[in-house]
């Protein structure tokens, strides 16, 4: 590896130090500087991917060898037993089933709902803009755990206890997504809504055909985040489920691990590991669209 | 629109056109008012419905006495009192300002020092893979990172006990004994969170201008002074940014400690939202589940405000 690197940079330096009046001795420093910064960086990589590669590679182990010393970081003899002890001791069809449903309908409902108030607070005029756009800022500093309490009771007051519409209905509304989506509009130029109203559209045709077409990629990553985010969550679901048949994955996979104590590693690690797969795809797809929303509006 | 706004160079400037298109009844500044209410109303309603008024009931609640089963009583502040002078939540509110002092150290200086690196030359694949690799744990639930953490750190057959009985180091009983715990429950969390923080540094990084660079670099600045003096200094509006993100999503912290330890042993791993989840939920204590979010939410508000006032001081804009 550290040749492939030191070849790459071989490649590159002499060009690069070509106008430079001290060659020899800036590229030789230059050279150190980067062998130790690519160390670095690849014992970061190996530090964050180590667990999973672990993970992944115990999970394929027979139980009974899951415990064995030296660790497996590459499933040299895969054993796939500890996937079906899964399915054996978790309904996974259902708890897949539940979280694809909350977290699919949260998702299209936050793209929606972010990109008619994003369009609202950056195109259109009405009075109170500047103050109700505050407050919906405001409202993303409001950790859940400080307003679960009375919102579990109004979930008992709207008869939805122990249902998947608890979980999605009050997850629907976000600040966040909002906040992105209006930055998303206030890119896209004004003079486009000028020319649709000369052309005599009025403002729902405008943002129907002119500016909800071009605002598919920011809705995307409001989608994709909200599918991350509520894929993954634990402390709602704790709160807002009671029976079985409505838990999500992650609530699935702390129920498996305390059925079997400390029992087989193996098969919990394979729970794990099928949790990660869908997160993972939608990953795989939106990760440019990922990157850039979550780096957006921070620059400068 | 050209009766309810009287505008000066618009009839000239169309004047040579066409005449406007008759305008629908709905165009214009009252079509937009219209529009826009109605794409609010979901948005606004919903977080009225689940922040606003929760954070009002919330207080509310703070003040009262309830169990859900019988009336709720009006106590003043007696919940207050009660929650400050309880030791569990006093050394539930220390760990997480502990917790947060460090975690966020750590999070912010691992993510800036490799968002640096990362940065400058090297081939691109290299730099997809490290990007990709870092960001990878934030795609992963805090449940089950939780989960395969809590077999890496065992004292028996953990790995990482393994890896430093390698170097000569005697089995470290990480999650038995108070110290471990919190050091586990912190490196768990940091290791699933730089990434974010990296991606908001990367992206900070990416807006400094390389004239800037080139500049310092005739100057005659080099390695370290250059990010001392140029990288650090613009980078500051990142920085504030994701430090004020970092440490409110840190001083949330609940899945994690929940799952690796239930905020043992003893309470040296409780947190102050898990304080609130278990009297709420599992003591039925409602009006004492407020008051500690009560306090919570106060702590966050001076800290953010803190951070602001600061920022104006220490944040430069190019």
């Amino acid at each position: 590896m550290t040749t492939t690197t030191d070849h790459g940079l071989a490649g590159h330096s002499p060009r690069l130090s070509q106008g430079l009046p001290e060659t020899s001795r800036s590229r030789k420093k230059f050279t150190w500087n980067f062998a130790l910064r690519i160390l670095l960086l690849l014992i970061a990589a190996a530090l964050v991917l180590g667990p999973v590669l672990w993970t992944l590679s115990t999970s394929l182990r027979s139980p009974s060898e899951s415990f064995k010393l030296p660790p497996s970081f590459i499933p040299w003899n895969p054993d796939f037993t500890s996937y079906g002890e899964v399915f054996q001791q978790l309904n996974v069809f259902l708890l897949v089933l539940n979280s694809a449903l909350v977290t699919g309908l949260i998702a299209v409902g936050q793209m929606v709902t972010a990109a008619m108030a994003g369009y609202a607070f950056a195109h259109l005029k009405f009075r109170g803009r500047g103050a109700l756009f505050s407050i919906v800022l405001a409202t993303m500093m409001v950790p859940v755990q400080v307003t679960i309490v009375p919102v579990f009771m109004l979930i008992r007051g709207m008869g939805l206890s122990d249902t998947l519409l608890a979980l999605i209905l009050p997850a629907i509304p976000t600040a966040f997504g909002t906040f992105l989506m209006r930055q998303y509009f206030m890119g896209l130029p004004a003079e486009l809504a000028e020319a649709a109203s000369i052309d005599g559209a009025s403002p729902w045709r405008t943002f129907r055909s002119v500016y909800a077409p071009l605002a598919v990629p920011g809705m995307a990553i409001v989608g994709i985040l909200a599918f991350n985010f509520h894929w993954n969550e634990f402390f709602r679901p704790l709160i807002l489920t009671i029976s079985e048949q409505n838990f999500t994955l992650p609530l699935g996979l702390v129920s498996l691990q305390g059925n079997l104590g400390t029992g087989s590693i193996s098969v919990v690690l394979a729970g794990v590991v099928l949790s990660m797969i869908p997160a993972r795809v939608v990953f795989m797809f939106g990760q440019r669209a990922l990157q850039d929303g979550l780096t957006a509006g921070t620059g400068k | 629109m050209s009766t309810t706004t009287p505008p000066r160079e618009r009839p000239r400037q169309t004047a040579g056109r066409a005449a406007p298109a008759k305008t629908p009844a709905g165009n214009g500044r009252r079509g937009q008012r219209w529009l826009a209410w109605i794409f609010l109303a979901p948005t606004i309603l919903g977080m009225g419905l689940f922040t606003l008024i929760p954070i009002v009931a919330s207080v509310i609640l703070a003040f009262f006495r309830w169990d859900i089963i019988s009336a709720p009583t009006f106590v003043g502040f007696d919940n207050f009192s009660e929650v400050v002078q309880d030791p569990t939540v006093r050394v539930s509110f220390l760990n997480t300002i502990i917790f947060v002092v460090v975690a966020v150290v750590l999070q912010l200086g691992i993510a800036l020092a490799l968002a640096v690196m990362v940065q400058e030359k090297m081939p691109d694949w290299l730099r997809v893979f490290f990007r990709s690799a870092f960001f990878f744990p934030l795609i992963l639930s805090a449940a089950s990172v939780s989960i395969f953490m809590r077999y890496l750190f065992n004292e028996q057959f953990g790995v990482v006990n393994w890896f430093l009985s390698l170097v000569g180091i005697p089995a470290v009983p990480w999650l038995t004994t108070p110290g471990g715990s919190a050091t586990v429950v912190i490196l768990v969390y940091v290791w699933q969170n730089f990434g974010f923080s990296f991606l908001l540094f990367i992206g900070g990084l990416a807006s400094i201008p390389v004239e800037t660079y080139e500049a310092a670099s005739i100057d005659g600045a080099t390695g370290w002074r250059k990010h001392l003096h140029v990288t650090l200094p613009l980078l500051s509006p990142t920085t504030l940014v994701a430090s004020v993100m970092a440490i409110i999503s840190a001083l949330q912290v609940f899945d994690q400690p929940y799952v690796l330890t239930r905020g043992g042993p003893g309470d040296s791993t409780r947190t102050a939202v898990m304080v609130i989840f278990e009297s709420a939920f599992q003591r039925l204590e409602f009006g004492q589940a407020s008051a500690i979010g009560v306090l919570l939410t106060l702590i966050i508000m001076a800290i953010t405000a803190a951070q602001f006032r600061l920022s104006k001081r220490f944040v430069f804009y190019q």
